[in-house]
C-alpha cells in the first residue's frame, strides 16, 4: 500500500517549469530515492509535498489525505529533515524535540523524546544548545525530530551530508531498519551514489523536472550498459535527452 | 484549533525568554525608560502648573497604557522574528500547523510579555511616583482589552510585511507604535488636530482608550459606548489582518518563498 502518491505533478515559474508532469509512489516500507544533478527539480518536489510550495497541477496523497485540501492531516503523518533546515539553534535539543513532539502531536512524549535521543546518540547532548553542535551532531538531531512521530512518510534531503563515514553507515541502517519494520516508507535524495545503491529498494532519476528513468539501483546501470550508478547518473546528467527517449 | 501546536509556538517563546537574559532584560529597559522620564515630567507639569490637574494619572497613565500595546505588538512580531532570524520556516510551515494556530501561540506569547511589562510598569509608577491604576475604576479592564486587541491586529499586520517584503523590512516594523501615537492623541484630546488627523484617531481603537482615561480622571461618567466602539473596531482589524496574513501566506505558498526564506528570495 501506498503512504505517498504524486499524479501529473507540475510546477511552473512564470514561464518557467521546474517540474513536469510527474507521476510516482512510495510503499509504506519502501525507501525510494530521488535523484538527478542539481537543478534537476528535486528539491521542489519536496516542498511540494510537504505543502511549502504550491503545485501549478496534480495532486499529492499522504496516506489518502490530499496536501491541497488537508494539509495538516497529511503532514501529522510526515515528517522530514534536510541539510538546508537545521533546527533553531538557541534551543537544547531536549527543547528542540519536545517543541516538534508537541508540533506533530507525539503521544506519550517524554517517552519518545528518550527513544530517540538514544537512538541518535544523543544523550550527551540533550541539554546543549543546538548552535553548538558540530554540523554532524545537528544532523542527528534533525534525524531524531525527523523520527519523532514515528512518521509514515519520511523524506530525507541529503541526510547524511555532513557525517562522517562511519556515522553516516550508522544512519543509514537504522534508516533502512526503520523502513524494513514496516513504520513508513522514505523518499531519499542524495548525490552519494554508493549510498544510493546501498540504501534504496528504488530509484528515480530526474532530469530537467522529469522522471527519466526508474527503476533498482542494483540492475538498472546494467541495463543502460553502464558499469555502476555513478556512471548512470553521469551519462543522465549530461545527455538527458538521450535517455528521454528510452 | 490544536491546543498542543498553539502551546508549542508559545512554549518556544519562553524557552527563549527563560534561557537568555538578553531577551529577558530587553523587555524591560524601554518601558523603565519611559516610566522614569515620564514619570519626572508630569511631576514637574503638575507642580507648575498649580491647576490641580492630575498630571500623573493621565500622563504617566497614558504612556503606561501605551507600553502596554506595544509590549503586545512585539509579543507577536518578535515570536515571529525569531523563526525568521533562526531560518526555522521550513520546520515549522512544514509540520501539521495551521497559520491560525501560529498566530494563536504567538497572541499567548504576546499576553506573557504584556502581563509581565504591565506589573514592572505597574510598581514602578506606583513606588517612584504614586500612580495607582485604581482611579480608573473597572474602565481599566476595558483599556486593558481595546489596547490588548489593538496590539494582536498590530502585531499581525506587521508580520504580514515582513513576510511579504521580507527580513530587511523589520526597520519598517519598529517605528509603526510611534507613527500611530500622534493619531490616537496619547497626550492630548483629538480635538486639538487637525480635521483629517482626527478623522484618522476616531478610526483608531486606541484613541477611545486615551479619551476614556481623561474623561475617567477629570470626573466624567464611564464611556462605555466609547469603549465597545474601540473593542468592535479592534475586532475588526484583527480580521482584517488575518485576512491580510492569509493571502501574504498563500503568495508566499505559491511562489515558495516559505521554504527559501530570506531578504535574498523575497520578490
Amino acid at each position: 500500500m501506498s503512504v505517498l502518491e504524486v499524479k501529473d505533478l507540475t510546477k511552473t515559474y512564470g514561464t518557467n517549469p521546474a517540474v513536469k508532469g510527474i507521476s510516482f509512489s512510495v510503499a509504506r516500507n519502501e525507501i525510494v530515492g530521488l535523484l538527478g544533478p542539481n537543478g534537476a527539480g528535486k528539491t521542489t518536489t519536496i516542498d511540494m509535498i510537504l505543502g511549502v510550495l504550491e503545485p501549478t497541477s496534480g495532486t499529492i496523497t499522504i496516506e489518502g489525505n490530499d496536501v491541497a485540501r488537508k494539509k495538516s492531516e497529511a503532514l501529522a503523518v510526515t515528517n522530514f529533515a534536510a541539510v538546508y533546515a537545521q533546527l533553531p539553534g538557541n534551543h537544547t535539543v531536549h527543547e528542540n524535540l519536545n517543541i516538534f513532539g508537541l508540533l506533530y502531536g507525539v503521544p506519550n512524549r517524554e517517552r519518545r523524546i528518550d527513544e530517540v535521543i538514544r537512538e541518535f546518540d544523543l544523550e550527551p547532548f540533550r541539554n546543549t544548545r543546538c548552535g553548538v553542535l558540530s554540523s554532524g551532531e545537528q544532523t542527528r538531531v534533525s534525524l531524531a525530530k525527523a523520527t519523532i512521530n514515528s512518521p509514515h512518510l519520511l523524506l530525507l534531503d541529503e541526510p547524511t551530508a555532513s557525517l562522517d563515514p562511519s556515522t553516516a553507515q550508522t544512519i543509514r541502517q537504522k534508516i533502512k531498519g526503520y523502513a524494513a519494520k514496516g513504520i513508513g516508507g522514505v523518499l531519499w535524495t542524495s548525490h552519494n551514489m554508493q549510498e544510493v545503491a546501498d540504501v534504496c529498494n528504488r530509484i528515480l532519476f530526474l532530469s530537467h523536472g522529469r522522471i527519466l528513468l526508474e527503476g533498482d539501483p542494483r540492475t538498472l546501470p546494467h541495463e543502460h550498459g553502464k558499469k555502476d550508478l555513478e556512471e548512470l547518473f553521469i551519462s543522465i546528467a549530461r545527455e538527458p535527452l538521450l535517455h528521454e527517449s528510452l | 484549533m490544536n491546543a498542543q501546536r498553539v502551546y508549542a509556538i508559545f512554549l518556544r517563546q519562553w524557552y527563549l525568554i527563560r534561557g537568555n537574559a538578553t531577551r529577558f532584560v530587553q523587555m524591560f529597559i524601554w518601558i523603565t525608560v519611559d516610566i522614569v522620564m515620564w514619570g519626572f515630567l508630569s511631576r514637574y507639569l503638575g507642580g507648575i502648573s498649580g491647576s490641580g490637574f492630575n498630571f500623573i494619572s493621565v500622563f504617566l497613565g497614558a504612556i503606561l497604557l501605551w507600553d502596554f500595546l506595544i509590549q503586545i505588538m512585539q509579543g507577536i512580531t518578535m515570536s515571529f522574528f525569531e523563526d525568521v532570524w533562526s531560518r526555522n520556516f521550513l520546520n515549522i510551515f512544514a509540520s501539521p500547523i495551521r497559520i491560525s494556530e501560529y498566530v494563536a501561540g504567538f497572541t499567548l506569547a504576546s499576553i506573557l510579555r504584556g502581563i509581565i511589562a504591565l506589573a514592572v510598569m505597574l510598581v514602578l509608577a506606583s513606588a517612584m511616583f504614586g500612580f495607582s491604576a485604581l482611579i480608573y475604576g473597572a474602565a481599566i479592564s476595558l483599556f486593558l482589552l481595546v489596547l490588548f486587541l489593538s496590539g494582536v491586529a498590530l502585531g499581525i499586520v506587521a508580520v504580514s510585511i515582513v513576510l511579504r517584503l521580507g527580513p530587511a523590512a523589520e526597520w519598517f516594523i519598529w517605528p509603526i507604535p510611534a507613527l500611530l501615537s500622534p493619531f490616537v492623541g496619547v497626550l492630548y484630546p483629538l480635538t486639538v488636530l487637525p480635521a483629517w488627523m482626527q478623522f484618522i484617531g476616531h478610526l483608531l481603537p486606541p484613541s477611545y482608550v486615551f479619551a476614556g482615561v481623561r474623561t475617567i480622571v477629570s470626573g466624567g461618567a464611564f464611556p462605555g459606548t466609547e469603549l465597545l466602539l474601540g473593542i468592535v473596531l479592534a475586532l475588526l482589524y484583527i480580521v482584517l489582518a488575518y485576512f491580510m496574513l492569509m493571502t501574504v501566506y498563500k503568495k508566499a505558498i505559491r511562489s515558495g518563498l516559505i521554504a527559501r526564506y530570506s531578504a535574498e528570495t523575497v520578490n
